[in-house]
């Protein structure tokens, strides 16, 4: 028995496997529209995993560090130190700012999340791609590769030049923007650190206030304006459990003694997935909808257009005696075909262009195989319109009547 | 036969595609293997430094000021001027200290006068006692012959008794006249002395760094009117993380990079490690001398120290970035047989350059990962590569 179907496509094959590349980058977009959904909530995550924390300790009543502000004395830590179950605490500090490549005034604006931490404890990158971890105590910085800066370059934050000594990947704020690690107490001056000028005019204003400058009283001007301008305050405390705690019992202890926010890594994910990124997320989530609504239409459109065109080939085969459910199967056949052309070429092209974007794009194999069977499932459905097209041809029409 | 070639052509075209589609599930996304690089542990010292950032401030600084309150009556230098010990640097109002001083010389001139008087009714009262010691003795022996009676005996003895009471009185009148002297003396001489505080003169030679107030304004006791550096005696106020300052000592080598010559780090050693740290900062504070002064630096100005400590004994080293944390573990991955094994290790010494010795769980030769695309675990694929990106710094 012969083919028919493959007869068929052996006769137009430039005209099939066109069409199959055409339905392909429709998929590949399709494909790379879940792509970036799924990144979405994939940085968000990767926040969390990355700060390798069990615990979240913010300020109470906030949600804190990454969907609230939250501001704690940088001494809290040790108070939570001293918890049983506590293993490890460490402050860190987000702040997301433009920092300056290239250091003094010429380079470029790049946006990222200055993460401030204590070297070997929780929030440190986990891994490296490049370079070594930060060893000084002061003006050395890890960046996300994202950044664009490369290793032993200067870029400025504020007044400092910092030096990229190590490069990492996939750290990511939620918002994507790339983090870039600093030691902690420049992490803190950072987000204090104002210009040289608002220093200026707010030791101006404090000597102004004669309440605060008073004649008979010396030093006490200089000692004010020296506590204006230090920071012991830290956006969160990471916490690590030490092994055979519960982390709710140990953040239930926390709330009720330290007057502390905590949440653990089930909590923080809802809060990132579902308070932050969640009409972002919905967005793209509705656009993925419609794209994919589109894509099933047109799907459909090409098959039945493809089976209409040569529905005078159909009727002779009818007319000299082909069985329904051969034509069925060839039609059927066909469809699965130009679907499954149609999804290789889609998700080869979403491959090949997925590293292009500049936010975390991630095809994740389920989403793949969703895609494979949908297609074919949309094929196969399509295929049935174009079926009935083609049983009830009347094959007087392939003699022209 | 072109209906074969097709056919062929076709199908290889399709077995390609499929191919390419293999490859991009396989290799792209969570499926594909992370891509590493590993490194041999070498056998090595690591050269443990400290780092910590200071200020520049002088060791010798003086603050200039009266000791009582009071209203500046001139400067006599301004700031950048050099001074020597002992110069008039500024005085202060002496108000009514010079008035006082006058009235207490009139004071001692009237006590010198009392003194003489003193003297006079003293002369005056020894000559009287005098003739009444005679009289009285000539009256007693005329009593005895009994030419006069014995009620005009006792009258003489009764007189020359008096006279010498007189006589003694007249003394401490002299004494005390001239006690009032010494008192005056004194009171001028601690006048004199409030005089010459209010000139202030310089404690040390030095540099004027700072004029408080001018004059006209009135400052408080102990209030600085001018300050006063030693600019030989300038050194650094260096903070290191307690965390990070194992092995501080003094006498250790110190590279100094000053703010405002960032491409010439100068020698110095540590002079002073203070034995109290700073509990909110959670720093270590050491003071640190240039060895020579360098010219242009400024007293506040930042500078990045590092500190030189003695190398470690050799070790396997491997760099920080291969270290990893699992629970609550420090180690490393290991690749065996294509697949990640963590290693727990106990480090040691750790270089600024990021190379950390390892004390246990490790040998040099040993195979380690240390760049990844992404966290391990005892399962992952590993791929080793030469490089993930960039070059070292």
């Amino acid at each position: 028995m012969i083919s028919l179907a493959g007869r068929d496509i052996l006769h137009s094959w430039a005209r099939f496997a066109f069409t199959g590349i055409g339905l392909g980058l429709l998929i590949g977009v399709t494909l790379s529209m879940a792509g970036v959904y799924r990144g979405m909530v994939d940085d968000a995550k990767a926040l969390l995993d990355n700060s390798g924390a069990d615990l979240w300790v913010v300020q109470k009543d906030t949600l804190g560090p990454y969907a609230e502000p939250s501001s704690l004395r940088d001494d809290s830590y040790r108070a939570l130190l001293g918890l049983p179950g506590v293993a490890d605490a460490a402050n860190i500090t987000y702040l997301s700012m433009q920092v300056r490549q290239g250091g003094v005034e010429k380079g470029a604006d790049v946006r990222t999340m200055v993460v401030g931490i204590s070297p070997g404890q929780p929030g440190e990158p986990g891994y490296l791609i490049a370079g070594r971890q930060i060893t000084r105590g002061h003006y050395e910085a890890v960046a996300d590769v994202k950044t664009g800066f490369a290793l032993g370059e200067a870029i400025r934050i504020r007044r400092h030049d910092y030096t990229v000594v190590g490069l990492t990947r996939r750290m990511v704020s939620s918002g994507g923007d790339p983090m870039l690690f600093v030691s902690l107490k420049d992490g803190q001056d950072v987000q204090f650190l104002k210009d040289n000028e608002a220093i200026l005019n707010e030791r101006q204003r404090t000597a102004a206030n004669s309440a605060l400058n008073r004649p008979g009283v010396p030093g006490l001007l200089d000692a004010i304006q020296a506590s204006q301008t230090s920071n012991h305050n830290v956006n969160a405390v990471l916490v690590r459990i030490a092994q055979g705690h519960e982390p709710e019992a140990v953040a239930r202890e926390i709330r009720r003694w330290k007057h502390l926010q905590a949440y653990t890594r089930a909590q923080m994910e809802e809060i990132l997935v579902s308070k932050l990124i969640l009409t972002s997320a919905k967005q793209i989530g509705m656009f993925l909808v419609i794209l994919s609504i589109v894509s099933a239409a047109i799907v459909a459109f090409i098959i039945y257009t493809m089976t209409l065109g040569k529905i005078r080939e159909i009727a002779v085969l009818k007319l000299i005696g082909t069985r329904n459910r051969s034509i069925a199967g060839m039609i059927l056949q066909q469809a699965l075909g130009l679907g499954l052309i149609g999804f290789s070429v889609g998700k080869i092209a979403a491959t090949l262009w997925v590293p292009i974007f500049p936010k975390y794009v991630l095809l994740t194999p389920e989403d793949t195989l969703r895609g494979f069977v949908a297609v074919m499932l949309i094929c196969a459905l399509a295929s049935t319109l174009a079926i009935r097209a083609a049983l009830r041809v009347d094959p007087a029409t392939a003699i022209g009547g | 036969m072109p209906a074969l070639v097709k056919k062929l052509l076709l199908a290889g075209l399709g077995l390609l595609l499929m191919a390419a589609l293999g490859y991009a599930i396989a290799r792209s996304g969570p499926l594909a293997p992370i891509r590493v690089t590993v490194a041999r542990v070498e056998q090595g010292t690591v050269a443990p430094a400290l780092f910590g950032i200071g200020a520049v401030e002088a060791r010798r600084a003086y603050l200039i000021g009266p000791t009582v309150a009071g209203r500046v009556k001139r400067e006599l230098v301004d700031v950048g001027d050099p001074v020597r010990a002992g110069q008039l640097l500024a005085e202060m109002d002496p108000v009514d200290l010079d008035q006082r001083v006058a009235a207490l010389d009139a004071g001692l001139a009237r006590a010198r006068g009392a003194v003489a008087v003193a003297l006079a009714q003293q002369r005056d009262a020894a000559s009287k006692h005098e003739l009444a010691t005679i009289n009285a003795r000539r009256y007693a022996d005329l009593g005895a012959q009994k030419f006069v009676s014995q009620s005009v005996v006792d009258g003489k003895v009764q007189e020359e008794q008096s006279a010498r009471a007189a006589l003694d009185a007249a003394a401490a009148g002299l004494a005390s006249a001239r006690q009032e002297i010494d008192r005056q003396n004194a009171e001028r001489q601690g006048l004199r002395q409030q005089r010459a505080n209010v000139r202030l003169l310089a404690p040390h030679d030095g540099v004027v760094s700072a004029r408080e107030a001018e004059p006209g304004s009135t400052v408080v006791a102990g209030q600085a009117v001018l300050r006063l550096v030693d600019p030989a005696s300038l050194w650094l106020r260096v903070r290191f993380d307690q965390g990070r300052s194992e092995g501080l000592a003094v006498g250790l080598p110190a590279r100094i990079v000053l703010r405002s010559q960032p491409q010439t780090p100068l020698p110095g050693k540590v002079a002073r490690v203070e034995l109290v740290s700073d509990a909110i900062t959670e720093e270590r504070i050491a003071q640190v001398v240039l060895d020579t002064p360098a010219a242009g630096t400024s007293i506040g100005e930042l500078a990045e120290v590092t500190l030189d400590l003695p190398a470690a004994t050799p070790s396997p080293v491997v760099p920080n970035a291969s270290l990893k944390r699992l629970g609550e573990q420090t180690g490393v991955w290991m690749l065996a047989d294509g697949k990640p094994r963590f290693v727990a290790v106990q480090t040691g010494a750790r270089g600024l350059d990021g190379r950390v010795q390892i004390l246990s769980g490790l040998q040099a030769g040993a195979e380690v990962v240390v760049y990844s695309e992404r966290e391990l675990s005892a399962n992952s694929r590993v791929k080793a590569v030469a490089a993930l990106a960039g070059q070292k710094p």
